[in-house]
C-alpha cells in the first residue's frame, strides 16, 4: 500500500490525480497505523513550514522513521523535501526528521520570492529516482524557502544561488519541485519512485 | 535558469471559451478541456481558466468544467472567477485547481487573500488585477476595475498591487483593459510601474499579437510571465512557435516542452 500523507499543507488533488496517471492508487491518510502498514510514503505539501508540527502532534512523524528504517521508500515533495532537513527557519521551533543535519534557509535578498515557474535540474550522475531524465529538463517549482545543497543532493537548480531541488539518500528522496505540475518530467520522477524496489 | 512563463489563458463563459475585445464582443472558441490539453501540449507552461460572467451573473465557479480541465493537465493550472470566501476557493481547489486567482472579491473584502493563503498557502492565491490608464495622468495612477472591467473602483493599481502583496498573495495577475483584445501589444510601461512595486511574480496580460510583444513585455515591462488567449485559441500563434522566437531574441524559454 502506497500512503501519501495528509497533513493539512495545501490540496491534494494534483498529487492524487498525477500518482493515478503513473499507475498506482494511494491512499490518502493522517493515521500513524496505515503509516505503518504501508510499503511506501509520499509527503506532499504546499504551504507553510509550521504545518509539519501536525507529524508529530500525531505520531506520524515516528511512524515514517520507523518505515524508514524498516527500508520503505520515502518521497517527500516540496515543503515534504524540507521537512527531511533539520528544520527551517520559517518556523524555527519546529524540527524536520533530520535525515540530512542542514537547515532550510529563505532565498537571500535580490531575487524575487516566491520562485515560481519552471527552473531546470543539474542532475548528479547515479539518482535512481532522476533516472532516465535529462541533464538540464525542467521543472516546476513555487516555494520562498529552499534546502542547501549537501552531500546527498541528486540535482541542483540555481535562483540566486545553488539550491538542492532534489536530495536522495538509499531510501530517502526528497524534491523542492512539483513532480505533480512538471509535465512527463514529473511523471517520469513519480514513475521511478514506485519502481524503487519496496521493503 | 528559471524560464519566462508563457500562460495561455481560457476565458470561459457558459462551459464554453470564448473571446472578446475590450470585454465585450464575444466569439466561440471551443471546449476549455480540449483547449486546454492542445495548449499544454504544445509547450504552455500554464493554464488559467477564468469564468469571465461569475461576478456579473452571480454565478459561481464551474467546478464541473474545472473538474473536466484538470483531469488530464499536469501542468499548472489556475481558476479564477467568482470567488468570494475561502471555502468556494477550497471547492475550486478540490475540482483540481493548483491555485486560484480573486479580484472583485479581494477588492471588497481583501482579508480574503490571506484567509485563502492561511488554508492552501501564499502561492496558490493570484490577485487578478484590471486596470485601465486615466488619460493625461502619469502612469501611477492607472485605475483598477471590477466586475469584468465594467465598475470602476477609484482605487490605483500600483497602490493596490502593494496592498495585495502585503495581504500574502502569491503572484498577480496584470491586465491592461486598454490593449486587451487589440493585439497591439502589452502595456509594458503599466507592467514595469507594477512589477517594480512589488517582490512577488508579476504575470502580464491583455494585448499580445505577436513574439515581439512578448519580448517587450519581458524586457521593458518586466513581466515574469506572459497571458494571453485569442492568439492561441484561433492558431495564429502556437505556443511552442512562440517560444522557440522568444529564445531566439534571448529570453529564457522552457524548451524543448
Amino acid at each position: 500500500m502506497i500512503a501519501v500523507i495528509d497533513y493539512k499543507a495545501g490540496n491534494l488533488t494534483s498529487v492524487m490525480k498525477a500518482l493515478r496517471a503513473a499507475g498506482t492508487d494511494p491512499v490518502v491518510t493522517d493515521d500513524a497505523g496505515m503509516v505503518r502498514r504501508a510499503d511506501r510514503i509520499i509527503l506532499p505539501g504546499v504551504g507553510h513550514f509550521a504545518a509539519t508540527r501536525f507529524l508529530e502532534e500525531r505520531g506520524l512523524k515516528a511512524a515514517i522513521a520507523e518505515r524508514i528504517d524498516a527500508g520503505a521508500p520515502f518521497l517527500g515533495i516540496c515543503v515534504g523535501l524540507q521537512w527531511l532537513f533539520a528544520g527551517s527557519t520559517e518556523a524555527p521551533g519546529c524540527a524536520g526528521l533530520g535525515a540530512f543535519p542542514e537547515m532550510c534557509e529563505k532565498f537571500a535578498p535580490g531575487k524575487k520570492v516566491p520562485h515560481v515557474g519552471w527552473n531546470s535540474l543539474a542532475i548528479q550522475p547515479g539518482s535512481r529516482l532522476l533516472a532516465g531524465i535529462p541533464d538540464g529538463s525542467f521543472v516546476y517549482f513555487t516555494h520562498s524557502w529552499r534546502a542547501p545543497v549537501v552531500q546527498d543532493t541528486a540535482a541542483v537548480t540555481e535562483y540566486g544561488e545553488p539550491f538542492t531541488a532534489a536530495v536522495e539518500r538509499g531510501n530517502v528522496m526528497g524534491v523542492q519541485f512539483h513532480p505533480e505540475k512538471s509535465g512527463e518530467t514529473g511523471l517520469r520522477v513519480l514513475r521511478n519512485f514506485l519502481e524503487l524496489p519496496g521493503c | 535558469m528559471l524560464t519566462k512563463r508563457i500562460i495561455a489563458c481560457l476565458d470561459v463563459r457558459d462551459g464554453r471559451v470564448v473571446k472578446g475585445v475590450q470585454f465585450v464582443d464575444i466569439v466561440d472558441a471551443g471546449d476549455p478541456a480540449e483547449l486546454a490539453a492542445r495548449h499544454a501540449a504544445a509547450g504552455a507552461d500554464e493554464i488559467v481558466l477564468l469564468d469571465i460572467t461569475a461576478t456579473h451573473e452571480g454565478r459561481g465557479t464551474l467546478l464541473s468544467t474545472v473538474q473536466r480541465t484538470a483531469q488530464r493537465l499536469f501542468v499548472p493550472f489556475t481558476v479564477g472567477g467568482g470567488i468570494r470566501t475561502a471555502d468556494e476557493a477550497a471547492a475550486v481547489f478540490d475540482a483540481g485547481a493548483d491555485k486560484i486567482s480573486v479580484n472583485s472579491a479581494a477588492l471588497a473584502r481583501p482579508e480574503l487573500i490571506g484567509e485563502i493563503g492561511a488554508q492552501f498557502g501564499a502561492q496558490a492565491v493570484i490577485v487578478a488585477i484590471d486596470a485601465r490608464r486615466v488619460p493625461g495622468t502619469k502612469i501611477e495612477h492607472a485605475e483598477v476595475f471590477v466586475a469584468g472591467g465594467r465598475k470602476p473602483t477609484g482605487r490605483r493599481a500600483v497602490e493596490w498591487a502593494r496592498e495585495a502583496e502585503e495581504r500574502g498573495a502569491g503572484e498577480l495577475l496584470l491586465t491592461s483593459m486598454d490593449a486587451d483584445g487589440t493585439r497591439a501589444g502589452f502595456d509594458c510601461e503599466l507592467t514595469a510601474a507594477v512589477s517594480e512595486a512589488v517582490q512577488i511574480p508579476v504575470i502580464a496580460s491583455g494585448g499580445a499579437g505577436n513574439a515581439q510583444h512578448f519580448t517587450e513585455v519581458f524586457r521593458e515591462g518586466r513581466a515574469d510571465a506572459a497571458l494571453a488567449a485569442s492568439i492561441f485559441h484561433f492558431g495564429i500563434a502556437d505556443v511552442r512557435a512562440l517560444k522557440e522566437a522568444l529564445q531566439r531574441d534571448g529570453i529564457p524559454m522552457r524548451l524543448p516542452c
